[in-house]
């Protein structure tokens, strides 16, 4: 089971009051490479991956919801105060009709969010190549939105969250190794 | 640092291109592309550090900044 | 929890936020390399200061997990507010 924690990973703060900013975020909540799909990758992954490995994606699906928690910050504090017409002009009038503020599971297009995101082949070596992929796509995700955004502070959190995927990406990488049975190995010899 | 993990490529540009060259574009080559299975005892960061720099070894850290914004 | 929370608030969230970032590099780090013997020790002394940060933490502003992981004050005081969403 899960318990939570009434804390953030990390600080979330957002300088200026630009609602724009939730609708490139939003992609990181329900897209194809968010954390969201990247949570239910791995925690959907462990059931059929050998032991050796089910610790790492246990853990690091669980340090996605963590991922997807900040994200969700980052949106609820950039639209909580937002009036329709402030919403309007952000260009996220679409996603106000449906929804007001509320959050949604879909990307920065409005496309929603489908388990067709979740890759599941079965096979511990192609999961793992899709893992790494996935981490890699994450990273550039972040890139992008970090070179849309001019809010400082909300910055630091995205390359916060940067810099995670390549530690996740690192760790299946050294997963592959553990499943080539690579390492023992080094160690011996 | 933040530029040894950067590289970048000019993409062709043809007399009947619409827009002016774009120059450079550029991607991120991270350390963990490198790095290989890592080593024991590797030199680390404070907590406090470490929190701020999304980890807790330098050997991992890649600062990132919009690139096309450096260059105006 | 308070209203409005003191500026103390943030800095002992930060310090346990530091504290437990180390512990989940740690868990990823020795979840590929589980011989690594200082690694461990490293991470069950770190493991021991969180305990203590956390105790601090709730003795001032109520539980920071539940389903009995801390102990409750009179009345019930889990589901106050403010969430990390909104300080
Ligand atoms: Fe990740």
């Amino acid at each position: 089971m899960w318990v939570y924690e009434k804390k953030l990973q990390y600080p979330v703060k957002v300088t200026s009051c630009n609602p724009t900013l939730a609708k490139y975020l939003i992609e990181q909540y329900g897209g194809a490479d968010g954390e969201l799909a990247a949570a239910l990758r791995y925690l959907n992954q462990r059931y059929t991956i050998p032991d050796k490995v089910i610790g790492l994606l246990t853990d690091i699906g669980t340090e996605e919801f963590a991922h997807l928690e900040m994200i969700a910050t980052m949106i609820y504090k950039l639209t909580k105060d937002a009036t329709p017409e402030q919403l309007k002009a952000a260009g996220i009038a679409d996603h106000y009709v449906n929804h007001d503020s509320a959050l949604f599971y879909h990307n920065a297009a409005g496309v929603p969010f489908t388990a067709s995101y979740i890759a599941a082949k079965g096979d511990p070596i192609a999961d793992l190549y899709e893992d790494i992929a996935a981490e890699e796509k994450a990273r550039a995700t972040y890139q992008w939105i970090i070179n849309m955004s001019d809010d400082p502070d909300l910055n630091d959190s995205l390359r916060f969250l940067r810099e995670r995927e390549i530690i996740h990406s690192q760790r299946f990488r050294e997963a592959v190794e553990i499943l080539k049975e690579e390492r023992d190995r080094k160690i011996f010899f | 640092m933040s530029s040894s993990n950067q590289k970048s490529y000019v993409p062709y540009h043809s007399p009947y291109d619409p827009c002016p060259p774009i120059g450079k574009k550029y991607y991120s080559t991270p350390p963990n592309l490198y790095m290989g299975f890592q080593p024991y005892n590797l030199p680390q960061y404070s907590p406090k550090e470490a929190l701020q720099k999304g980890t807790l070894w330098p050997a991992f850290y890649d600062y990132y900044e919009n690139p096309y914004e450096r260059r105006r | 929890m308070p209203s409005t929370l003191p500026e103390e608030f943030y800095q002992w969230m930060e310090e346990l936020q530091a504290v437990d970032f180390v512990l989940v590099e740690l868990t990823l780090y020795l979840d590929t390399h589980p011989q690594d013997q200082s690694a461990v020790q490293q991470f069950n002394q770190f493991a021991k200061q969180r305990k203590q940060i956390k105790r601090a933490i709730e003795s001032k502003y109520g539980p920071l997990q539940q389903y009995g992981n801390s102990y409750s004050g009179m009345p019930w005081n889990w589901s106050d507010g403010p969430w990390p969403w909104q300080v």
